[in-house]
């Protein structure tokens, strides 16, 4: 389970609106508990690949963040990346290129209004959707 | 030289479990090498067949990633910080 209040979900689809057209992506911190994750800060990063298809995360925002969940006692749980014309689900680029299995990954879609968030766990070529909760602030 | 070496989560199954290495070397191709030699299990995330610095494995030198600093002949100094992260990508594509 994904825990995030809606500020920060829609922090999340701000970032990829402002990337539009191209995908927007960033980085999810905060803790967790077993399978469970409960985001305190969403990162935005500008689109490194700068492209409609692909994402990849600002390495400069990935050193950054990482030394900052050091630094608060947090870990960082995951990524958040929007497609812009396909369903909030993991593509083959999305499952062959997961960096870590322990993650969270967060798909924002504008195929359709209102945008759609959804999350998953990827492991190998095994794709596991988990519940996201709208953590009451 | 003689660096701080910081190891991903993803890394630390493979690498003995540590977060951090001291580890030795002149320039960054230097370190992968040794960290190649001592983890084989790690190889294929640093280096690609040919050698080179793997697409999806960002290092930086303190707060330089060494893309920027010469990739694999990027220097290493005494007491500098060595960072390894994953390059986080994907896409619909």
């Amino acid at each position: 389970m994904l825990s995030l209040d809606t500020n920060l979900r829609n922090a999340m689809i701000a970032t990829c609106v402002r990337a539009l057209p191209e995908e927007g992506c960033g980085l999810l911190l905060g803790t967790s508990e077993g399978d469970d994750a409960f985001v305190v800060d969403v990162v935005a990063s500008d689109n490194f690949a700068h492209s409609a298809k692909v994402y990849e995360v600002d390495p400069k925002v990935m050193l950054r963040t990482f030394r900052r969940a050091d630094d608060e006692g947090l870990e960082v749980l995951g990524v958040f990346h929007s497609h812009t014309h396909s369903e909030a689900y993991p593509s083959p680029t999305d499952i062959r290129q997961a960096p870590d299995p322990a993650w969270h990954y967060v798909l924002v879609s504008f195929r359709e209004l209102p945008t759609v968030v959804r999350s998953f766990h990827i492991q190998g070529e095994t794709v596991r959707e988990e519940d996201v909760l709208d953590r009451q602030i | 030289m003689s660096a701080l070496l910081r190891i991903p989560t993803v890394l630390r199954p493979s690498m003995g479990g540590a977060t951090t290495l001291q580890v030795e070397g002149d320039t960054i191709g230097d370190v992968l090498g040794q960290l190649s030699r001592e983890y084989p299990a790690v190889k294929t995330q640093l280096l690609n067949d040919d050698g080179s610095l793997h697409r999806f494995l960002n290092v930086y030198i303190n707060d330089d990633d060494v893309r920027y600093l010469g990739g694999l002949d990027a220097p290493v100094k005494s007491n500098d910080e060595i960072t390894l992260l994953p390059a986080v990508a994907g896409g619909a594509a």
